[in-house]
């Protein structure tokens, strides 16, 4: 062990603050940068839908969607302190294995749901009435 | 790592670990894994929105109901909270009690202004005739919205019972495990509201 002493001193050293790691540390100026983000990244969506912005709707809800996207990865690496070797990369693991289970959830609903209502049987009034 | 190594008379090394694996980061991973289980159940009531949120059964729709002004001063209070936690963590790290606890009392304010609007809101849809059983679309909002206020709500009682913690015991490395968790667990939140306000509410005024 004596023969190695550069490496013990290290090791303490990574020792002395070991029980932050999870989340990671942030630092001031991290959270600052987020925070200025964050609130760009939400002032624009408010004011794209409440001051009738862009003409196309369908346009508007894709930017909506893309900077929420955005906004959020904003808010896992400052706030969160989201990267790729915290836990040994296990963090980012389950993370990416939510996000997997998230898209299929989400994508596989509205699709099969969207699907189901258009192919359903057009009701009539007779018909509802008869409804069980 | 402070491992030792033996040899054995058949020469194969054998490692003795000196040292315990740390607790405080299996907690971490563990908390995490949580989190990702509520994003599960988030995502299943966005996806839930996404299908009814267009079924009004001739009521109002969310552009009658939704004031976006009031939205945002709750975004606001909310990411107004998660900032403050940042600096509560920064004060925690340089092992300042007092400052800590200041700024864990601020974001508690915010978390606790976040709740007051949300429950207006609500008073208000609900006085309307705009309650959750009025149209499959309000039935889904009510659930997406009121878990994640349910969230909140519990996280703020955790947020008080932690502030209570740290003023009787200090920062001690159970407190800081735990201050850390919750921290985690309100940067969440926060995301969860990104998707929130994005995708009922700005969506849905859209139409």
């Amino acid at each position: 062990m004596s023969a190695n002493p550069t490496h013990e001193s290290a090791h303490d050293a990574h020792h002395a603050h070991s029980d932050g790691h999870g989340a990671g540390h942030g630092s001031f100026r991290g959270y600052m940068i987020g925070f200025v983000l964050s609130i760009i990244l939400t002032a624009i969506p408010f004011w794209l839908v409440m001051g009738d912005v862009l003409d196309s709707k369908l346009f508007t809800a894709v930017l909506v969607m893309a900077i929420g996207v955005v906004q959020i990865v904003v808010h896992m690496v400052y706030f969160l302190h989201m990267n790729t070797r915290s836990e040994g990369g296990w963090t980012m693991m389950a993370l990416i294995f939510t996000l997997i289970i998230v898209g299929i959830a989400l994508a596989g609903s509205l699709w099969v749901m969207h699907h189901l209502n258009a192919n359903m049987m057009p009701m009539t009034h007779e018909m509802m009435k008869n409804m069980p | 790592m402070s491992a030792t190594q033996v040899h054995n008379p058949d020469g194969k090394p054998v490692f003795y670990l000196k040292e315990d694996h740390h607790p405080e980061n299996s907690t971490m991973l563990g908390f995490w894994l949580y989190l990702m289980s509520d994003c599960l159940i988030f995502a299943v009531l966005f996806a839930t929105h996404g299908v009814l949120g267009r079924n009004y059964a001739a009521g109002p729709s969310p552009a009658d109901l939704f004031d976006l002004n009031l939205v945002a001063i709750n975004t606001a209070m909310l990411l107004l909270s998660s900032i403050t936690y940042g600096f509560a963590m920064l004060q925690m790290e340089r092992n300042a009690k007092m400052e800590t606890l200041v700024w864990l009392g601020i974001t508690g304010i915010f978390g606790a202004a976040f709740l007051g609007l949300e429950l207006y809101e609500f008073y208000h849809l609900i006085l309307e005739g705009a309650g959750p059983t009025r149209s499959a679309f309000l039935s889904s909002f009510f659930t997406l919205v009121g878990t994640h206020g349910l969230h909140v709500t519990f996280g703020t009682i955790w947020l008080i019972t932690l502030m209570v913690q740290v003023k009787k015991r200090g920062l001690t490395p159970e407190n800081r495990r735990r201050l850390m968790c919750l921290s985690m667990f309100w940067h969440f939140l926060d995301v969860i509201w990104i998707g929130v306000f994005s995708f009922v509410y700005l969506l849905g005024v859209l139409g």
